[in-house]
């Protein structure tokens, strides 16, 4: 999991979640819904706002700086993806597109 | 949920409200037994027709009357700190579940790891004459959550401020534009639990429910596949 959690079977050993889904492994995987973005002790309270926004920013600003095919900016964008309720990223992502986005990028 | 004539807190749902109902108890214990020593001291002294023009000023029992009261309290705040930073924590989170309150009703989002996959529910409060006599509690659909896993809760809203309250999980968050507010919680076993909006938001306020079932990973699993 991308918790870093490691976890030891023992041979032929099938995973619960696949043997009573009855999905195939590659489906279980796809589905793997086990990530939680890594705490970040910019905002380590109540508040995730910043988290949110700061992950599209800098998934943005990576994208513009590196390219899109640049692996290292997909955890920002698969953080905000977690983080940010999709009305907020269709907002902004219509901002950018007409150049309203308030945030120099 | 509540039944009629209940006193005490539901059963609890959560680890941290089985905490919490500990604390609530241990405190309570500790109230009661300062408040009948209080009372008695308070009935014997009104009704006593005696009193002592000599006794002015006492150093052991001044000193006495402030150290133990300060112990008691020390005893107190350890566990309530304890399990306020206990509750905070968020870096063991395995799930992310946004909740976004709208007017008026609540809908939920879970993102999976494929980009693709995000399951989205809206949940709308089921008339008076489809609730099963569970009138204000019952919505046509629900949140499952898969139980013993602990889960981000991040809660906002698409219009005014709403709060998602659910009292068997002990578990309160206000929903406010703009803003997203972070929950921590692990459902301790398979049931159903209920909750309703508990900040005002208009009109019909009183009929937004919350509805959130503990489920098994794989049934959720098949859950989130239906959506």
């Amino acid at each position: 999991m991308s918790s870093g959690v490691e976890i030891t079977r023992p041979e032929g050993a099938i995973p619960l979640a696949q043997k009573y889904s009855g999905l195939s492994e590659e489906e279980v995987k796809k589905r793997i819904i086990a990530y939680n973005p890594p705490a970040d002790s910019r905002f380590p309270n109540q508040n995730q706002t910043k988290n949110c926004f700061q992950n599209y920013v800098d998934f943005q600003r990576c994208v513009r700086l590196r390219g899109e095919d640049y692996k290292p900016c997909q955890f920002f964008e698969r953080n905000y993806k977690f983080l940010c309720p999709t009305g907020w990223i269709e907002k902004w992502d219509e901002q950018l597109e007409n150049n309203t986005f308030p945030v120099k990028l | 949920m509540m039944s009629w004539g209940q006193l005490g807190f539901q059963d609890a749902g959560s680890y941290f409200m089985e905490e919490f109902i500990y604390f609530h108890d241990f405190t309570m214990m500790i109230i009661l037994g300062v408040l009948s020593y209080v009372v008695v001291f308070l009935i014997l002294g009104l009704t006593s027709g005696w009193v002592d023009s000599g006794f002015v000023e006492g150093q052991l029992i001044e000193f006495m009357w402030t150290i133990f009261p300060a112990l008691i309290l020390i005893q107190i705040a350890f566990p309530s700190l304890l399990l306020l930073y206990l509750i905070e924590d968020f870096s063991k989170s395995f799930l992310v579940c946004k909740v976004i309150g709208h007017q008026w009703y609540w809908s939920y989002e879970i993102k999976t790891e494929s980009s693709e996959l995000l399951a989205s529910v809206d949940c709308y409060m089921l008339p008076r004459e489809d609730a099963f006599g569970m009138r204000l509690l019952l919505t046509d659909e629900f949140l499952m959550l898969p139980i013993n896993v602990p889960v981000r809760i991040l809660v906002t809203s698409d219009d005014v401020i709403h709060s998602w309250t659910l009292p068997s999980l002990g578990i309160k968050g206000d929903a406010v534009p703009g803003r997203l507010n972070q929950l921590n919680l692990t459902l301790n076993r398979k049931a159903m639990f209920y909750g309703q909006c508990s900040e005002i938001c208009g009109a019909n306020h009183s009929f937004m429910p919350i509805m959130l079932m503990g489920v098994y990973s794989w049934e959720f699993f098949a859950w989130l596949d239906r959506l």
